[in-house]
């Protein structure tokens, strides 16, 4: 289907690994926000993760196993949504290279076709509109960078974001620089990834901002866990999960 | 470099706040720069978009294009050198400083030189090479060596620059005015122009198709050292051939916009023949010399060719948010930052520099402003598989020398999880319950560094779907 498509419905929810261990409300709040729309959400118990941290650490045939399970299990044509730049771009952006030359070819493209962003998926094809209904709040943003850059979808969350009228938005000196994470990359290169989040916990701070909201659960675990061991007064939060809260008036 | 001697270099340089702070306000101001002159994003990627073409024509014609270069150069009365190695490079251009007994080389910027490690070796052999790009001028003074393939100083500020020209500078006063500065450099520099019997310089493009040799600079130490001397040798990687001259205008404005956000330099170099009968200037012999150095291996694999398409423009230097925590001497290597990254493993072998494919975030910032989009991060990628790859054969050096069985287990482990549901969910499931007593050792106490530790939810998304009677099928 392509984006502007009339609103399907049925659709997957591809809740990525750390979501489930670590965010499950931010997964539920971002079907609940699609089911909203009075479209069913579908979570194949199956799922597990996209394959990515294996993809990234020179392990692809580990990475062609897990993704090949998530190929298997999300196969019914309708779209995929995915509240996550990072784990969307690797489906739509990855898949296909890595199952180049495999049998799986064919389902790998066509998996990665019906791929889409939550944020991307809210805007383009549900169209939502929201009321905000909480007290008045000063947050800022953090682009995570395949959001940015392979998904390109930054400007569908900040759209979500805009629509939220007692919402503040107090943006980052720069809000395009990666924070750090990487993946394996905040084990592997601790230092260099502790440099580049102690900044961006710098650049949240002097926004003033009393959170910092984002559309992926790597950043945020990273930005959240370097802001709280240095204490610092915001909190981080998915985008979904807080949308959620505004026009529940929390 | 081992992993270990990459992390103290990190080390040091993080611990040293005048450097990052210095890196920061530089890296800032280009990435600005550049912004300005390719303000038009559906003109910039057309732009690239065609940059990437030339250079992926030339790369697809490589070995008849420098051919075609060698027998051009030759007719116009060029002489043309073939170096596969730094060290044959090295003795090459010996030879030719040794038969004109010439002891002393003006030197334009070049990273082929640093690659070649020249002026070291010229040391050892009696001949002194002055670096007369005020950058180079000012490391060399200094005894170091670029942190950046562009502006070879940037780590240095305005006040230790005043430093290094009163303490190194013989009769030069301590002043951090730029124009004094500019003044002790220049009129240092001048005598050594016309003392120099040898002026030697690098290529940004060598034309095949005229055999013309196109150099870019702003500051006339170029130009100088490519007309005043008798003799003027240019160095240059077998990559930096191109077809036409009709390649140049978009790829000079691609260079010079992404390096320097320039329209155009100051100085457009373009040599194609020594001085002809007649001719009041230039020098009564042009070299031209051809390094290899492991780029015919690189260029064997269609993916890794694509190493090949650089401009050294030194722009994913400046957008990356590595390279401008760490600066360039951290990386151990002549070229740093994105570049430097897929490069050196590939010449050096993966045994010696493959840690530095893994020293990035994979956050795409250099692929996104490359010109010839040269998708580096990809790159990366497929050295890390190749520093873990078990095949018998690859493309490059010292493959495999990652391997260990402890990863091995752990990724096979991750994947087995990751494939059978059941057992995923259970593991989840008890990570929430004794997630928070978990050793803080290995992978945790390494994150655990600049970060409070994760906590795993009480219940998974897995379980509260279940709970919540959301659709499985």
């Amino acid at each position: 289907m392509t984006p502007e498509s009339a609103k399907p419905s049925n659709v997957y929810f591809f809740g990525t690994c750390l979501i489930d261990a670590f965010y499950p409300d931010a997964g539920l709040a971002a079907i609940r926000l699609i089911e909203r729309e009075g479209v069913r959400v579908i979570f194949p118990a199956g799922q597990s993760c996209c394959g990515q941290p294996a993809y990234n650490s020179g392990f692809p045939d580990e990475a062609r196993a897990v993704a090949r399970r998530q190929i298997q299990v999300f196969r019914q044509d309708i779209p995929v949504v995915v509240p996550s730049g990072s784990c969307a771009a690797m489906m739509k952006h990855h898949y296909p290279g890595l199952f180049a030359g495999t049998d799986d070819l064919d389902q790998a493209r066509a998996l990665a076709s019906r791929v889409f962003e939550w944020s991307e998926f809210m805007i383009r094809v549900l169209k939502v509109r929201y009321e905000d209904r909480g007290d008045p709040i000063r947050v800022t943003w953090h682009s995570s960078c395949h959001a940015l850059r392979e998904m390109k979808v930054i400007e569908y969350s900040k759209q979500l974001l805009r629509q939220l009228a007692r919402v503040e938005l107090a943006e980052l000196t720069n809000e395009r620089e990666c924070c750090g994470f990487g993946g394996t990359f905040s084990i592997k290169h601790p230092a260099i990834s502790g440099a580049l989040v102690n900044d961006k916990v710098d650049d949240i701070q002097r926004t003033g901002a009393a959170r910092v909201i984002a559309g992926d659960c790597g950043c945020l675990m990273n930005i959240a866990g370097a802001g709280q061991q240095r204490a610092m007064p915001f909190a981080a939060q998915h985008l979904a999960e807080f949308i959620w809260e505004r026009i529940h008036g929390g | 470099m081992a992993a270990e001697a990459f992390e103290k270099n990190v080390d040091r340089a993080l611990a040293d706040t005048q450097l990052r702070k210095n890196f920061a306000f530089a890296m800032g101001n280009f990435i600005l720069k550049r912004r300005a002159v390719f303000s038009d994003a559906e003109e910039t990627e057309r732009l690239r978009d065609l940059g990437n073409a030339i250079k992926q024509r030339a790369l697809s014609r490589l070995p008849e294009l420098l051919e075609q270069l060698d027998a051009v150069c030759t007719r116009n009365g060029i002489r043309v050198h073939w170096a596969e190695t730094t060290a044959i490079a090295n003795r090459i251009v010996l030879e030719i400083i040794e038969a004109h007994a010439a002891s002393r080389v003006v030197k334009g910027k070049s990273m082929v030189s640093e690659e070649m490690h020249l002026n070291a070796f010229l040391g050892t052999h009696g001949i002194e090479a002055i670096e007369t790009d005020l950058g180079e001028f000012i490391i060399q003074l200094n005894g170091e060596t670029p942190s950046h393939i562009i502006v070879p100083a940037i780590h240095k500020n305005k006040a230790q620059i005043a430093k290094i020209f009163h303490e190194k500078v013989a009769g030069a006063p301590y002043t951090e005015e730029v124009a004094e500065l500019n003044a002790i450099a220049r009129n240092t520099l001048r005598r050594k122009f016309y003392e120099a019997g040898i002026g030697l310089s690098g290529v940004n493009f060598a034309v095949a198709e005229t055999g013309t040799l196109c150099l870019v600079e702003n500051e006339g130490n170029g130009r100088m050292c490519t007309t005043v001397p008798p003799v003027h040798i240019a160095v240059m990687g077998l990559e930096k051939v191109v077809e036409r001259l009709a390649d140049l205008p978009p790829l000079l404005r691609l260079l010079t916009g992404s390096a320097t956000g320039q329209l155009v330099t100051t100085y457009v170099n373009l040599i194609t023949s020594p001085r002809r009968e007649g001719e009041k200037d230039g020098p009564q012999e042009v070299h031209l010399v051809i390094l290899d150095n492991g780029r015919s291996r690189i260029y064997q694999d269609p993916q890794l060719r694509q190493t090949l398409q650089c401009v050294r423009c030194g722009t994913c230097l400046n957008h990356c948010p590595v390279y401008t925590r760490i600066g360039g001497h951290a990386y151990g290597f002549v070229y740093p930052g994105p570049i430097g990254k897929i490069l050196t493993p590939q010449v050096e072998g993966l045994d010696k520099a493959g840690e530095l494919a893994f020293a990035s975030s994979l956050c795409g910032a250099c692929e996104e402003v490359c010109p010839v989009k040269i998708p580096i991060p990809a790159l990366l990628r497929r050295l890390r598989d190749e520093c873990y790859s078990s095949a018998t054969e690859s493309a490059v050096p010292g493959s495999g020398c990652k391997q260990n069985l402890a990863e091995r287990l752990a990724w096979k482990g991750w994947a087995f999880l990751n494939t059978h549901p059941r057992l995923n969910r259970m593991v989840t499931t008890l990570l929430g319950r004794v997630g928070d007593y978990l050793p803080s050792s290995g992978p945790l106490e390494r994150w655990m560094r600049y970060r409070s530790e994760p906590a795993f939810a009480s219940r998974s998304l897995h379980g509260r779907i279940k709970e919540e009677g959301i659709a499985d099928e």
